[in-house]
């Protein structure tokens, strides 16, 4: 990948709100060259989406519920475990699973509005799963820190001085 | 209570910058470009280890010279990124900012009467440091139609029985300027046939964003007649900290130490840790901020010259410097007013020396999002000036 291409990935990975122009400007492009680079990035599938970090808990009546869930699985013969993977990441509910090396096979984030709504999702769906063999539910407490943002960072003032040498 | 002043502090001019802090201190909702230091704050690996040191029970003094695991860190860094060779027992010296190491070079090397050239547009403490040390400066107006490069001839003008030093700043503060080792040989090829010492102020050098940083020193023949002026503020975003460096010639680097030990004792201890945790796994933090320098370097420039102040790309430091004379405004009128009317403070030039008359100097260490309203505003105030000044605009086209 050229180095400009990865430039613009790291720009947009931290704010997709940039508008083209701006990104032209920041990166000493014409705008035309971004969104061609982008209809690049798109169309090979470096870009996949594009999506808003938002702090739930901070919406009224909108509180989430997450939980991380380990999940121990049977390989099955020829594709490993990425069918029975795939089994568990259409479920909507579900908003990220990994592979993982260590003690079980899948990480699995799961999301809902209430703990009720998980807990039925994970024994009436996830752990009736033909190859599943167990699963260990860790509910979130709080979040700290999301996909490298700070969620209850009040405390960024700029410190400095207004003029200094 | 005047009488009772020295009559070197009674004779030094209040720095311009200061008038201008006062002002822009009172308003509210101000955005400044007017600031000489990152917006980012220090990486949190440097202050975690300078918790650890703090937890540990360092907290006394260290060796004058500073510690000397980071005198050898130090030493690692220059002879990896600048292929220099400093020793770390006698030839680097750790100081309290940058700031501090220019005062001590100055009051190693001056005798009273002793000539130092300063090249304007500079940063503002040469001039006093020099006064201060006992030396006379002498000011070298590098030209606008140059970008601001110090040329060869110019200091050959400046020479006088009398002129023992020079001082560089590359990357410039104010201007930006940066020159390559094609443009600083030449320099050095005066200042050798006439005997100067160099103080080389290199605080910015990590700071480059188009051209391989060449530093004073490692040109040949002069490491023997310069003393190496650095620090951990800009590149590292730790500016409070107050920690700097100088390294050279071994007598200039011990007689340094020597006034430092009666003066300072040492840098302080937490910040010395810091600054060993910046040497040694700093690397990545630091190129994440040049990364974002540049781009904000790109968009500053870009939009400056939309609005109308012609503005050349400056190779170094985080400073654009364009010209407001298309505005028919002089750079404190210009300063004053935007401060005033769209609550914008910007540097005026001519605080940094004469020739920055008809500039004014723009800090891009600043959030994207300030950047962005702050060019905003500024287009707002220039237009009109502009509307005004239609025969000046057309000039600067």
């Amino acid at each position: 990948m050229m180095e400009h291409e990865v430039e613009l990935l790291k720009l947009i990975e931290k704010n997709a709100n940039l508008s083209v122009d701006k990104l032209a400007k920041l990166m000493g492009k014409k705008p035309a060259e971004i969104e061609e680079m982008i209809a690049h990035l798109e169309e090979k599938k470096a870009i996949l989406g594009y999506s808003t970090l938002i702090d739930w808990a901070k919406v009224a009546n909108e509180e989430e519920v997450t939980a991380m869930v380990d999940v121990k699985v049977t390989p099955a013969r020829g594709v490993g475990f990425d069918k029975v993977a795939e089994r568990i990441y259409r479920f909507p509910e579900v908003k990220a699973v990994y592979l993982m090396s260590g003690a079980y096979d899948l990480s699995v984030s799961v999301r809902g509005n209430t703990m009720m709504e998980i807990g039925r999702f994970i024994s009436e769906k996830l752990s009736t799963l033909e190859s599943v063999l167990s699963t260990t539910t860790h509910f979130v407490l709080k979040k700290y820190k999301h996909d490298g943002i700070i969620l209850e960072d009040e405390d960024d003032d700029d410190k400095r001085i207004v003029v200094s040498p | 209570m005047n009488q009772y002043l020295s009559k070197q502090v009674a004779d030094l001019k209040p720095s311009g910058i200061r008038k201008f802090f006062d002002l822009a201190a009172q308003m509210d909702d101000v955005i400044s470009l007017g600031v000489g230091e990152p917006d980012f704050v220090t990486p949190w690996t440097f202050i975690e280890q300078s918790f650890h040191a703090l937890e540990q029970g360092y907290t006394s003094y260290t060796e004058n010279a500073g510690m000397i695991e980071l005198r050898e860190q130090i030493s690692g860094y220059l002879q990896k990124h600048y292929a220099l060779d400093y020793q770390p027992d006698d030839q680097v010296i750790v100081t309290v900012g940058a700031s501090q190491a220019i005062d001590l070079a100055l009051r190693t090397i001056v005798n009273p009467g002793d000539e130092v050239i300063v090249v304007e547009p500079s940063f503002v403490a040469y001039v006093p440091a020099i006064s201060l040390a006992g030396g006379t400066p002498v000011t070298i107006q590098t030209k606008a139609e140059d970008a601001f490069k110090l040329k060869p001839e110019q200091i050959e003008e400046a020479i006088t029985p009398n002129t023992k030093a020079i001082m560089l700043c590359n990357p410039n503060n104010p201007t930006g300027t940066f020159l390559t080792k094609d443009e600083l040989e030449p320099l050095a090829a005066v200042i050798e046939k006439h005997d100067l010492i160099v103080l080389s102020d290199e605080i910015y050098a990590e700071l480059t964003y188009d051209e391989n940083y060449t530093s004073f020193p490692s040109i040949a023949r002069m490491k023997e007649r310069t003393i190496l002026i650095s620090g951990f503020s800009k590149a590292f975003a730790m500016t409070g900290w107050r920690l700097g460096y100088a390294t050279g010639p071994a007598e200039l680097i011990s007689a340094m130490v020597k006034i430092h030990q009666y003066t300072m004792m040492c840098a302080p201890t937490m910040a010395q840790h810091a600054a060993l945790e910046a040497l040694k796994n700093g690397r990545q933090s630091l190129q994440d901020m040049v990364d974002s320098y540049k781009q904000r370097r790109n968009f500053i420039v870009s939009s400056l010259n939309e609005i109308g102040l012609d503005c050349p790309n400056p190779g170094g430091a985080f400073y654009a410097f364009p010209s407001i004379q298309a505005t028919g405004l002089t750079s404190a009128e210009f300063a004053e007013e935007l401060l005033q009317e769209e609550q914008v403070a910007v540097v005026p030039g001519d605080v940094f020396g004469a020739n920055g008359e008809g500039y004014i100097r723009c800090s891009y260490a600043t959030s994207l999002k300030q950047l962005d309203e702050a060019m905003e505003r500024m287009k707002r105030f220039v237009t009109k000036r502009l509307e005004k000044a239609p025969v000046h605009a057309e000039a600067s086209n």
